[in-house]
């Protein structure tokens, strides 16, 4: 899919009209309700409830949507639209799917003996929405399910079906995989990097009046003085605010992690990790000094390490 | 039993056996809830619990609770932060409504990453509930 959107609301309207169409039509349990079954179910679940076992047994309620599942078969049940909606999502790249919602309503028990048959129509389909696993659409399906011919319960389910966000997950989960990102130089900019380069921590000092300013601007915010020259930071500063980092993950960042906007001595603040001390442990007002920290080969910044007192 | 009254915690460890167990007790067969090297390629970590496990055990807090006479009429369950191998979820419960023998209670499942599920059971308890 392209990311404009015009072409996610032209599709959107494509997938709306299947609205209201028929996802299942008589499909019929592939068991009727059973004892095993019911006794696997209730082994998965460490559900002990008496009302699901001996001669009066019924099952138990939330099996409801297990009865219509095909298994590891085909779904002959399964209409050609719906068929055609998943395919329109699977080939424009939504082809992973996760459930979101179940509601069911019991309107009578299952017990075993009963033979299960179901219809099922598509309720909704959603606009396209990003979501934590990918972006994708939401789509609402009811069934009815009924047994011996006589409604015994509804089910409606929504499932995202989503295109996988890509993600460097992996079980080693904490190790950074990529170089952090590279600070932007520019004419504005690259007098203070050649100043961490050096060890040196660079203020901005305005030529016209004075004031300090970190981090480094054209020009002065006070009087607008286009004229500076530098200070080097004495190294002295306090957390004046801080975060912890714990979500989403970055590449190259090991969460969680303490980001601060450190206040230095000379009055200006500058934004930097704490070191030296563990993230929780990172208190408003904390005395910090200045340090160099090399990351790779080509990149050194500065941080800010916890003094203990 | 009123509105407010808090039913007591179920802590429910999400073994991986349980994932599987309650994927194939409930005939879901999709790749994610027993093939992690499918699910990560599904941008997920891991296997995760499927929903009809998550509706099964939802039922299963309720009726424990309020015993065997208890009449499940509806269950309605919504997914946020999944339930992966190693993880604990913990069911709460709260009345919400009191209505002659039918009892509505909402109920939140949390695990070790966030809200694994939330969602409304309404159950008919001839007699009353539980004391």
């Amino acid at each position: 899919m392209s990311g404009e959107p015009e072409v996610h609301e032209e599709f959107a309207a494509r997938l709306k009209a299947y609205e209201g169409r028929p996802a299942a039509a008589t499909g019929v349990g592939r068991d009727p309700v059973n004892e095993p079954m019911i006794r696997h179910w209730c082994e998965a679940m460490g559900d002990t409830n008496p009302a699901y076992t001996g001669p009066d047994a019924i099952a138990p309620p939330t099996m409801l949507q297990a009865w219509t599942m095909a298994g590891l078969t085909g779904r002959p049940e399964r209409t050609a639209a719906y068929d055609e909606l998943l395919r329109l999502l699977d080939e424009s790249g939504h082809h992973a799917v996760v459930a979101t919602d179940c509601e069911q309503e019991y309107l009578r028990p299952l017990r075993p003996g009963d033979q299960i048959t179901f219809d099922s129509v598509i309720e909704s389909v959603s606009e396209r929405k990003t979501t934590k696993l990918g972006a994708g659409y939401f789509v609402t399906t009811r069934t009815d399910v009924r047994a011996g011919g006589e409604l015994a319960g509804t089910h409606r389910f929504r499932i995202l079906k989503y295109a996988p966000a890509r993600r460097p997950r992996t079980p080693e989960r904490h190790r950074p995989e990529e170089l952090r990102p590279r600070p932007v130089i520019n004419r504005d900019t690259a007098g203070f990097w050649e100043g961490v380069a050096r060890h040196e921590l660079l203020i901005q000092r305005c030529a016209g009046c004075g004031t300090l300013r970190l981090p480094w601007l054209p020009g002065c915010n006070s009087c607008g003085c286009a004229r500076w020259d530098t200070v080097a930071a004495g190294g002295e500063g306090t957390v004046y605010s801080y975060v912890v980092m714990h979500h989403p993950p970055f590449r190259a960042f090991e969460p969680p992690y303490a980001v601060g906007l450190i206040e230095l001595a000379e009055g200006v603040r500058i934004v930097s990790n704490v070191v030296g001390v563990p993230y929780d442990k990172v208190r408003i007002g904390m005395p910090v000094r200045l340090t160099f920290r090399r990351y790779d080969d080509k990149l050194v910044l500065p941080v800010f390490r916890a003094v203990t007192p | 039993m009123n509105p407010g009254d808090r039913l007591p915690a179920l802590e429910i460890p999400v073994t991986r056996t349980l994932i599987v167990a309650g994927a194939i007790a409930s005939r879901d067969y999709q790749d994610v809830h027993h093939d992690p090297e499918l699910a990560r390629q599904k941008g997920s970590p891991d296997i995760f619990m499927n929903i009809l496990t998550t509706n099964g055990l939802v039922g299963r807090y309720i009726t424990d609770h309020f015993g065997p006479r208890a009449v499940l009429r509806r269950v309605a369950v919504r997914l946020g932060a999944p339930n992966h191998p190693g993880d604990t979820m913990v069911l709460t419960g709260t009345v919400e409504e009191v209505d002659g023998d039918t009892v509505t209670v909402r109920v939140v499942g949390e695990n070790g990453i966030g809200r694994h599920v939330t969602g409304t059971v309404t159950v008919s308890v001839p007699g009353g509930g539980p004391v």
